[in-house]
């Protein structure tokens, strides 16, 4: 009975509460009820505009690259027809199925598959994969056709880069890549499936310039950015990014490639008077179509274990001592702050002692007394030594920077070094040690710790031929005003004769019987006569016992201990137009093997020139000067 | 008068008689609810029956079978499994914090074989069953008594704090609302119930202040200014609202949702189904769903008011209450009344696990309406 009448008791008592209850969730779903009402009566107007603006979308449209072009407008870097296959991995249940029955109609790596799983596992929201690239039209043509089967797929029409010149202008047009990581912001542009940035040379430079500016297409949408239909309605056309024009010569930098074939090397031009580079060449170089369309690893490998270092560009970034061909600088120097009038000789035994330690000429037999125009001709050292230990390790190293050692010409392309001038300061702080005056004779040589960039020798070079302070530059519309063609250069305020007694020095080097490099038999191109010099940079260090006993030849050394060939020139001597540098890695003796393809390579250069000019621009033109 | 109901409680009751008594008019309701998960699947397949919608309806063919099945087991046995499936399901809780695979951040679900569990999606039902088997037979006067609180309060509080660990504080506050439910149908006495609202309150602002996770902050941040992150976590509701505003009286025709069909919407087919369908079917068709769950709710509130036990008011109730609480949180989620929580729309929203849950939780519904007059031993208000 009690249990009865408790469960009755308990039974109103449930029926009051669950009444409350009841109550109060009636309540809720009345709350929900109203306000479902609100959004779907009261204001279903401004969602469904809403709804139209999420359905219709604009779409991006990628803007076509600028070229790039040598100064003659040849294309260096242009864009082809892309056929690709996107993927939108929203729609695909099945990957591993898709990527079979794919399979079957265009050709598809295991790689490839292995890169497509990779990417889509990684990809952020609302992004595309992209599934194929540069297939051939038959390929594309077949997906396209299967597309029904293909859900997800989508076939697109894009650009992709390709650098027609190849190897030779590797490293300054430099090569597009995907947008990494680091360098993504909220552009929308950077997030579009296979967009491509410059990732070295000008291509990353002067990205900014070269890329344009991204369109809009007004399409129907899904949420996954899929297109679903596209509309009439009118948008806006994508701007092509700037073409740019270099200074380089496509037919110079070729011909120079060709013509240092095998070696490792790095050669350099400069147009004198406007400042303009027509040539720059780090050789081997590289296919930047690889890079533009994705390298394989073992590609990429062998081209990092190459060593002769095929990616680096050796003329804006390589470092060498600059050995003889710093000369120049040391004579100018000398006359500069009268430590010798010219025409003092000084006699070369083959040695000089300083202390107990001994110095050599590079000829052990000695030139006899030379003055400066002999001593630059024959690259004496013993006269070199003498002219740095008077001059002092300080005002070598000022007149080295007034040259342009020890500055970065990297033309914007980055990657440039500064090189090393050493003077005292710089001794101490870097090592603790005070400067010796043995360190002061081997500098007079361009030995020790001076080291200098190729682009550095060139741009001496063209300060020592003109007198004026010319500055390199790469691209012709950022030349413009910094030299022009009537040399508007800073005058370097040097003494007529003292350019005059180095200038007839390197001519001597090239044109006098004596001189170092006279076996190569000048310009062959009739009056015009060359100018240069020599350097024989060494690598390794030679024991007194070595020295007493018989120095090693270089073709007796393994390959990385020979010393570097260089060789700077300038033409015509008697009213310089270009200058000129080459290094030779490891090549062994300046004279006879930077020498000759540095003779040649100018040749074609004055010859490319003349063509030019006498066509083109008459009046100024070193062909019309010949011609009166 | 009072002899003759005695006489009406049963001790036994043969199959046939039991299958005489189910509640066919549930029955219909729920296959009307699923069906209408079928049909918002189908269409937001882009009318396909693959991948969701046929499955759902096979699904629910079999759960609908076996809640019959488990409908006609004597009552006695839901009574006698009720604290060992309380105990079973708190250890699967604590499994889960020592073994739990992590899944989307958060530890919920449990690998056992081939079966991925989700512990908490149990304790609802095992502790509505503990605590109407608690609570039954336990005089009015003694069930609100504070001493007798203690146990109550004991089993609602360490699941909620367990799952809150994983962290899943929708689904703590729903196994929360159903065990307190509970307790109020049992007769909690007002005092406390004033009380209990009091320190709530505050451990709520404490919580709020304190207690929550940062990705639970930033919900509630992008709840209250969902327009500051449109692209970011804001993103759901206001695409969520988009579709049920745009939706409009009569919405866009079935297979015509172009914020669903062009995968605007998150979680389309399982916590923002309810989206898909106010798109393609409009206010009508919403507020039909609102009034189906009121029908099925209304319906178990029927079956818990006619039950002569307290186990079976208790039971019902507690299953329609988290059935209610289901339906109310997920709607208010998907129109921006609350912030974003993990909370599916039952019978409609794909998911075997939640379907298996409901279904159980009907089956003990439905066998309380077979076994309501069901003579059954008392309980002392502790575990026996």
């Amino acid at each position: 009975m009690a249990r009865r009448r408790q469960d009755e008791n308990a039974g109103e008592l449930f029926t009051r509460r669950a009444l409350v209850l009841g109550g109060a969730g009636l309540g809720a779903f009345g709350v929900l009820a109203a306000r479902l009402y609100k959004l779907q009566i009261l204001e279903a107007e401004r969602y469904r505009g809403l709804s139209d603006d999420n359905q219709f979308n604009f779409q991006l449209l990628p803007p076509s690259r600028g070229r790039i072009l040598d100064r003659n407008g040849t294309p260096l870097a242009e864009n082809i027809d892309n056929f690709r296959l996107l993927l939108d991995p929203d729609q695909v249940d099945d990957l591993q199925g898709l990527l079979d029955r794919l399979g079957a109609i265009i050709p598809l790596s295991d790689d490839a598959r292995q890169t497509i799983i990779k990417a889509v596992d990684r990809r952020s929201a609302f992004s595309t994969v992209v599934l194929a690239e540069n297939l051939d039209w038959q390929a594309f043509a077949a997906a396209n056709l299967h597309l029904p089967k293909l859900a997800g797929v989508r076939p697109e029409v894009g650009e992709s880069r390709q650098y027609p010149s190849g190897t030779s202008m590797a490293h300054i047009v430099g090569y597009v890549g995907g947008v990494p990581e680091e360098a993504q912001t909220d552009e929308p542009l950077l997030r579009h499936p296979g967009f491509r940035i410059g990732r070295t040379g000008t291509e990353k430079a002067l990205d900014g310039r070269l890329r344009g500016q991204a369109g809009a297409l007004k399409v129907e949408v899904s949420a996954r950015g899929r297109v679903v239909r596209e509309l009439p309605d009118p948008a806006t056309a994508a701007i092509a990014g700037d073409d740019i024009t270099l200074t380089l010569d496509h037919r110079i930098q070729t011909f120079a490639a060709n013509r240092l074939e095998g070696m490792s090397a790095a050669v350099c031009a400069i147009d004198i008077r406007s400042g303009a580079v027509p040539l720059l060449l780090s050789n081997p170089g590289f296919d930047p179509n690889l890079f533009a369309n994705g390298i394989s690893s073992p590609a990429y490998k062998a081209l990092l274990d190459n060593d002769h270092k095929p990616l680096f560009n050796k003329v804006l970034g390589g470092t060498y001592p600059p050995a003889s061909c710093f000369k120049p600088v040391v004579a100018m120097a000398a006359l500069q702050h009268g430590v010798t009038d010219g025409k003092e000789r000084i006699r070369c035994t083959g040695k000089t002692k300083l202390g107990d330690r001994e110095f050599h000429c590079w000829r052990r037999k000695g030139h006899g007394p030379v003055d400066m125009l002999g001593a630059i001709g024959t690259s004496c050292d013993i006269y070199f030594y003498e002219m740095a230990k008077r001059l002092g390790i300080d005002r070598v190293h000022d007149a080295a920077r007034v040259f342009g050692f020890g500055e970065n010409f990297d033309l914007g392309l980055g990657g440039g070094n500064d090189g090393l001038v050493p003077n005292q300061a710089w001794k101490r702080a870097r090592f603790g040690t005070s400067w010796s005056q043995g360190d002061t004779l081997i500098s007079g040589i361009g030995q020790g710790y001076l080291s200098a960039t190729p682009i550095q020798l060139a741009v001496m070079t063209a300060r020592i031929a003109s007198g004026r302070k010319v500055v390199p530059h790469l691209y012709s519309d950022v030349g413009q005003g910094i030299g022009g063609a009537d040399g508007g250069f800073e005058d370097m305020a040097l003494p007529t004769q003292h350019l005059a007694a180095v200038h007839a020095g390197m001519t001597a080097v090239c044109e006098a019987p004596w001189g170092t490099a006279f076996r190569l038999g000048g310009l062959d191109l009739g009056d015009i006569k060359m100018a240069g010099k020599s350097g024989t940079g060494q690598v390794r260090r030679i024991s007194t016992q070595e020295r007493d006993d018989r120095v090693r030849r270089n073709e007796e050394l393994p390959w990385k201990l020979r010393d570097h060939a260089l060789f700077v020139n300038y033409a015509p001597a008697d009213e310089p137009r270009f200058a000129l540098a080459i290094v030779v890695e490891h090549g062994g003796g300046g004279s006879s093997v930077a020498g000759p393809p540095a003779r040649d390579i100018l040749r074609e250069l004055l010859k490319e020139d003349m063509k030019n000019t006498a066509s083109n621009v008459p009046g100024e033109a070193l062909g019309a000067e010949n011609g009166a | 008068m009072s002899t003759f109901r005695v006489a009406h409680l049963e001790r036994t009751l043969p199959i046939a008689a039991k299958l005489v008594r189910i509640n066919w008019l549930l029955v219909v309701l729920l296959c009307l609810g699923a069906m209408i998960g079928v049909a918002v699947l189908y269409s937001i397949a882009d009318g396909s029956w693959t991948p969701r919608a046929a499955q759902h309806g096979v699904r629910f063919g079999i759960f609908l079978l076996l809640m019959l099945l488990l409908a006609l087991v004597d009552i006695r046995w839901w009574m006698a499994l009720a604290y060992p499936a309380y105990a079973v399901a708190l250890l699967l809780l604590i499994g889960v914090e020592v073994v739990g695979v992590k899944v989307m951040g958060a530890q919920r679900w449990l690998d056992i074989g081939p079966i991925r569990l989700q512990p908490a999606e149990i304790m609802k039902l095992a502790l509505v069953l503990a605590l109407a088997r608690y609570y039954h037979g336990l005089a009015v006067e003694r069930a609100t008594s504070i001493r007798h609180m203690v146990l109550p309060a004991l089993m609602i509080g360490l699941p909620m704090l367990l799952i809150l660990h994983q962290p899943d504080l929708g689904t703590a506050m729903l196994v929360g609302g159903t065990g307190v439910a509970i307790v109020f149908l049992a007769g909690l006495s007002w005092r406390v119930i004033t009380l209990g609202a009091v320190l709530g309150l505050i451990g709520g602002v404490a919580f709020l202040v304190f207690g929550l996770h940062d990705y639970q902050r930033a919900r509630i941040e992008t709840f209250l200014h969902p327009e500051r992150d449109p692209m970011g976590a804001g993103y759901h509701i206001l695409q969520s609202k988009i579709a049920l505003g745009s939706g409009g009286l009569s919405g866009k025709g079935y297979l015509g949702g172009t914020q669903s069909h062009l995968n605007y919407l998150p979680e389309k087919q399982t916590d923002f189904v309810f989206t898909a369908l106010g798109e393609e079917f409009g206010f009508i068709g919403t507020l039909s769903v609102l009034v189906l769950y009121v029908l099925i709710l209304f319906t178990g509130m029927m079956v818990a008011h006619r039950a002569r036990h307290s186990f079976g008011r208790l039971a019902v109730a507690g299953v329609c209450v988290t059935f209610a609480l289901y339906v109310l949180v997920n709607i208010s989620m998907v129109i921006g009344l609350i912030p974003v929580v993990g909370v599916p729309l039952p019978l409609i929203s794909y998911g075997g696990s939640v379907m298996l849950a409901v279904m159980i939780g009907f089956a003990l519904v439905m066998n309380i309406h077979i076994h309501k007059d069901m003579d059954l031993p008392s309980g002392q208000g502790w575990l026996l």
